[in-house]
């Protein structure tokens, strides 16, 4: 009967939004992913970073400061609040959780000081902005263009951070993230490195929230809140669906950042198929959670019962 | 520091370390530990469960700082630099194959970052061609065909694998000092053997300053050329050069006897 009610065309017509939507976010799945594989350090100052991102583009945007140069200032800013919480947990011993939980309380209240209130808003017509809603419902060759230029634009990120990942410094915040006393005893300073991969993941989260901000024309205070969670589920789509796909490649660690982009799109086309199906827009963050928490156990509970079999042969 | 006293490879003067002070588990582990290495030292520690071994090379290596007293290496006193500015003294195998690598990364990323071990890590190429190169080599030599495999995560190599890349990458960069804590525990006997017969051979080949923990008293005879017995955070015994060769583990279990009440029955030095 339902069934019946619904129009596979807004399906079909949702499909360009979900898939904007998910490339730009997985831009801050990139991010979650250096402080929840790499690192192994389990990081919310994320959900106050994405707001600040958008928040500090949109108050620039506005004072005319070209959309390109906000975002630059989106990651720098996104940096500060990774190297917070970084030194709340190096250098003042504040369990790792607690402290991105501390930074991400205050950046409520700084956002709100950036913004002056808690939601403003850029109109498209009267900036050139790098990224918009608009866009995708522009002519071909605007649609072009904008697919195009945010699929380059993380490819090249995935570039930059393979590259990055492959340097002393890079393989230094691995080593970090794997083997503490490994690390130590090869002479690695594990909190510098710490508080560098916290701001480098940040950075990412606080470009992804400039450019979410400009993407929906608005910065909203809120617009962060579980953010975390969209990150976590598009890190874990992205490993349970490709993650055999990558492991026997050369270069495995750029394939796993694509899949991690793919899985953040994703994730956005499953919420466009459950808003479609009629599930009220309030229980998403119910239905998020839920999804994360299946696909997080998937690996375990594989181990646990599905090895089972093979190993009795 | 060189006050025209003599230097020597590792002093250790006075150590005292006390874990969970005036908790109900407070524990002395160091008692006053007294120690001075010659260049090219390689000693051999015994000592029963909770004499305090571990602690003596973990107070060396700057895991936690001590309560008291100095560590000397060379001419630099470390007794206030933290671990990893210690590390570029320093090479060490862990009795946990587990602890010495990094599991997730590639046999030559884990060589590669013991190579600069005590250096800045900067933004150069972590793996160049001319090391790779040189691993190879190296791995060639502990024909255990890990030469092919430069590029398999170090998690998929057995325990005695990875000690024994562990122990090439303790050498790769030359350090002051190698500290063995039970380095062959976890392996069993065979492969045991063939790490132990690989740390003499790196040891002799770079002429390295060494200590190595062991629990099998016949092990910390034959190697080394210098025998010290802990007991209860101090040395109770230090022997070296021939005396030390013609020790039979006889003369190490009344030793141990003597001064730990004839406890040692239940154990766990390896009496054979
Ligand atoms: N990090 C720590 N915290 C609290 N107590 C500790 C710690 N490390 C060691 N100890 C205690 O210090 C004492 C000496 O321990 P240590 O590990 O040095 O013994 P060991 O000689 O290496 O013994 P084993 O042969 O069992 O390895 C023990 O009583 C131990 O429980
Ligand atoms: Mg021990």
């Amino acid at each position: 009967m339902i069934l019946l009610s619904l129009n596979p065309l807004a399906l079909l017509r949702a499909m360009p939004g979900a898939c904007a939507q998910g490339l730009i976010w997985g831009i801050m799945a990139l991010g979650v992913y250096i402080t929840f594989r790499l690192l192994d350090f389990p990081d919310l100052t994320v959900d106050g970073t994405l707001a600040t991102g958008g928040a500090v583009a949109v108050m620039l945007i506005r004072a005319g400061v070209n959309p390109w140069v906000s975002l630059i200032v989106s990651f720098a800013v996104g940096m500060l609040a990774g190297m917070i919480t970084g030194l709340l947990h190096t250098g003042l011993g504040i369990p790792g959780i607690l402290s991105s939980i501390l930074t991400q309380i205050s950046l409520y209240s700084i956002n709100l000081n950036i913004m002056g209130k808690s939601n403003q808003a850029i109109n498209v017509d009267q900036y050139k902005l790098v990224v918009s809603l608009r866009y995708i419902s522009g002519d071909a060759l605007t649609k072009f263009k904008f697919y195009g230029g945010v699929t380059l634009g993380c490819l090249i990120l995935v570039m930059i951070m393979y590259c990055y990942f492959g340097t002393e410094q890079g393989q230094a915040i691995r080593a970090t993230g794997c083997n503490m006393s490994m690390a130590k005893a090869q002479g690695i300073n594990t909190n510098f490195h710490t508080v560098l991969a916290l701001m480098i993941s940040n950075g990412l989260v606080g470009l992804c929230g400039g450019l979410y901000a400009q993407y929906q024309g608005a910065a909203d205070v809120n617009m962060g809140r579980g953010a975390i969670v969209i990150g976590l589920a598009a890190v874990i789509i992205g490993e349970v669906l490709f993650g055999k796909f990558c492991v026997r490649r050369k270069s495995a660690f750029a394939f796993t950042m694509i899949s991690v982009i793919l899985g953040a799109v994703l994730y956005y086309i499953v919420i466009a198929f459950v808003l479609w199906l009629k599930m009220p827009s309030d229980d998403m963050k119910l239905f998020s959670a839920i999804v994360v928490a299946i696909f997080l156990s998937i690996p375990y509970l594989k181990n646990k019962y599905g090895k089972k079999g093979v190993a009795r042969q | 520091m060189s006050n025209g006293a003599k230097t020597y490879a590792l002093e250790l003067r006075d150590i005292h370390k006390t874990f969970n002070p005036g908790t109900i588990n407070e524990k002395t582990a160091l008692d006053g530990l007294n120690l001075q290495l010659e260049d090219g030292d390689f000693v051999t520690i015994i000592g029963g469960n909770g004499a305090g071994k571990s602690t003596a090379l973990n107070a060396i290596a700057g895991v936690w700082p001590v309560d008291r007293g100095s560590i000397i290496i060379g001419d630099t006193d470390v007794t206030s630099l933290p671990e990893h500015k210690r590390a570029k003294f320093l090479g060490r195998v862990f009795q946990d194959p587990m602890t010495g690598t990094a599991a997730t990364m590639s046999i030559e990323e884990n060589m590669a970052l013991a190579a600069r071990r005590g250096k800045r890590r900067t933004l150069k190429w972590g793996v160049t061609k001319e090391e790779k190169e040189r691993y190879m080599g190296m791995l060639k030599t502990l024909d255990l065909g890990l030469e092919d495999r430069l590029t398999s995560k170090v998690g998929l190599l057995s325990g005695g694998q990875r000690q024994a890349v562990t122990l090439l990458m303790a050498s790769l960069q030359k350090p002051n000092l190698l500290l063995l804590d039970e380095h062959t525990a976890a392996l069993d006997p065979k492969t045991a053997a063939k790490v132990l017969a690989l740390s003499d051979k790196i040891i002799e080949e770079n002429h390295l300053t060494a200590m190595m923990v062991t629990h099998n008293m016949k092990d910390a005879i034959i190697h080394g050329n210098r025998l010290i017995m802990m007991h209860e955070g101090r040395i109770i015994y230090d022997v070296r050069g021939e005396e030390k060769k013609s020790l039979h583990v006889s003369d190490l279990l009344s030793k141990f006897e003597e001064v730990s009440g004839g406890e040692f029955a239940n154990d766990r030095m390896i009496l054979s």
